[in-house]
């Protein structure tokens, strides 16, 4: 294992491009789970996979462009889906969640469509779907590093605000923070890191990325610091023993982080039962 | 922040769907004033509050702050606003007792600038004010709708504000702990010199309470110091704003017989 790893650069570039997104997807995961908007993450990674498609298509059809790395694309329409989803969320302020599946069903109609004209079923697809150790290459890791730092940055420096958002928007009006304004940065930053997570976990297991680690987390923690550290840890856990799984056993690496993600969620479950029955038993005595 | 009129109102009206919610109203709250607005149900009451923050713009009229017109108005530390909503915030939000309350402290620090040690002291120095300074490490869902409610307080007094308006906050708690809320009030009011401005259905309470008295449907009936009020009878008051107050009245009677 150890060997392949030195002697191959694509286990390299896939380990640390799943190490970045371990740490950036359930970041902002917590922010997007408190939030209530678990869902924008799912309407995001399917327009993303119609960027990928564009891209497929721009590549075997016009000539002159080749060999161009479809996550710029993808990157491309998941911002453009996010400020849509915005604008959507506005234009029916009495229904807001219409905006995600109006987002989800056109990225997979439109991308479907586009993917029939490129000829493009083939592996290739099947690994932007559900993920691939070997299909990252050495600029995508560059680029998803970029975003990393981009995105740790700008959490750290919009911490308090994106608090205050996540738990009381009302507040945050009257505390003079530009909800709006954090609102829209936060949804291109989720958008950015949904297009990078891409190509290790997959377009469809993307979202599971961003709230499963959450979920186990919001079992355990009691602050909000807390919920952030042991997300980061849980995603990390199921990125690195995924990919070391996906590639021991020779199946797609989205499959198998969710698999331990849920395994690690349902551990925390069954923890939080224990500790909670052990807790009374401790009263009554 | 040396301004004797917090917040001034002038010639107010706001619509909502077509219907007036709010019309021609001229309010102002003075330094060290504890103002009472007290109204029956759809009155307008939580909609003026909005206004008055610039959480809603108003159709009609202006509202100042420390004599800034609201748009202009930034120094929303001076400001301290404790919901309705307080009361159905998300209780499963993994956040504790302090962190909370130091979300209180955001307008104060500015952009771009950490919460840091003092910052902390400055949040449980508030905890202790509402005398909660033991929970500061409990998860925020874990405690009852008083004890939230307090907390709450502590948020909006963190940033030591000149005004701390209050809208409904003793609904869904306990009438045990009602008492106890409004000796925290009055202690604010007296010794710390801190301005308030309570929305409330309780007229009897608030009366016995607050320096003075707004009472409003839409528009307002009365005005003046609480002593001025008392001396309303029903009569009055059902001439004042409307059938509905027979009711409220009811509910004062009710609230003297409990222990």
């Amino acid at each position: 294992m150890i060997e392949s790893f030195i002697q191959y650069d694509f286990l390299q570039n896939a380990a640390i491009t799943g190490i970045l997104i371990g740490l950036v997807a359930p970041l902002l995961g917590v922010f997007i789970v408190v939030r209530r908007l678990s869902l924008i993450a799912d309407a995001l990674s399917h327009i993303t996979l119609t960027g990928i498609a564009a891209s497929l298509l721009l590549e075997k059809r016009v000539t002159g462009i080749n060999e161009l790395n479809p996550i710029y694309m993808g990157m491309v329409f998941s911002v453009g889906g996010a400020i849509l989803i915005e604008k959507l969320r506005k234009l029916y302020k009495h229904y807001e969640e219409l905006a995600i599946p109006i987002i989800l069903s056109g990225g997979i109609g439109v991308g479907v469509i586009l993917i029939s004209l490129a000829d493009g079923f083939n592996t290739d697809l099947f690994s932007y779907l559900f993920g691939s150790v070997t299909a990252v290459s050495r600029s995508s890791m560059w680029t998803v590093l970029g975003i990393t730092l981009a995105v740790l940055t700008i959490v750290i420096l919009f911490y308090k605000e994106l608090f205050v958002l996540s738990f009381d928007e009302e507040h945050a009006s009257i505390t003079g923070v530009n909800g709006r304004g954090i609102h829209l940065l936060f949804i291109i930053m989720v958008a950015l890191v949904i297009a990078s997570s891409m190509q290790v976990v997959g377009i469809l297991l993307v979202s599971a990325l961003m709230t499963l680690p959450v979920a186990a987390a919001l079992r355990i923690a009691s602050s909000f610091k807390q919920t952030i550290g042991l997300s980061i840890a849980f995603g990390e856990f199921s990125v690195i023993f995924g990919l070391i799984s996906s590639y021991q056993l020779s199946v797609p690496p989205g499959g198998t982080i969710v698999v331990i993600a849920i395994l690690v969620l349902i551990m925390s479950i069954i923890y939080k039962r224990v500790r909670n029955q052990l807790y009374i038993k401790g009263e009554t005595v | 922040m040396n301004f004797n009129k917090i917040v001034e109102m002038d010639d107010i009206s706001f619509k909502y769907d077509r219907e007036t919610v709010v019309e021609n109203i001229d309010l102002s709250i003075e330094r060290g004033q504890f103002l009472g607005l007290v109204g029956p149900n759809g009155s307008g009451k939580s909609t003026l509050i909005k206004l008055m923050l610039g959480i809603v713009k108003p159709d009609k009229g202006t509202v100042k702050i420390f004599g800034k017109p609201i748009k202009q108005f930034n120094q929303w530390e001076e400001i301290g606003f404790v919901s309705q909503k307080a009361n159905s915030f998300n209780s499963g939000f993994p956040a504790t007792v302090l962190e909370v309350v130091k979300t209180g402290l955001v307008s104060r620090i500015g952009a771009f600038k950490f919460f840091n040690r003092k910052h902390k002291e400055k949040a449980l120095e508030a905890l202790r004010t509402v005398e909660m300074e033991e929970y500061a490490n409990t998860n925020i869902g874990e405690l009852s709708g008083g004890q939230q409610q307090r907390v709450f307080i502590a948020r909006a007094l963190v940033s030591d504000p000149s005004l701390l308006i209050l809208d409904e906050p003793t609904v869904g708690v306990d009438a045990k702990h009602v008492t106890a809320f409004y000796d925290l009030l009055g202690k604010l009011n007296q010794d710390k010199g801190i301005s308030l401005l309570m929305v409330t259905h309780d007229i009897g309470t608030i009366t016995e309470h607050a320096t003075h008295v707004v009472c409003m449907n839409k528009t307002i009936h009365f005005h003046g110091a609480s002593e001025e009020y008392k001396e309303f009878d029903d009569e009055d008051l059902n001439r004042l704003y409307g059938h509905s107050v027979q009711q409220l009245t009811h509910n004062h009677d009710h609230e003297e017989i409990r222990p």
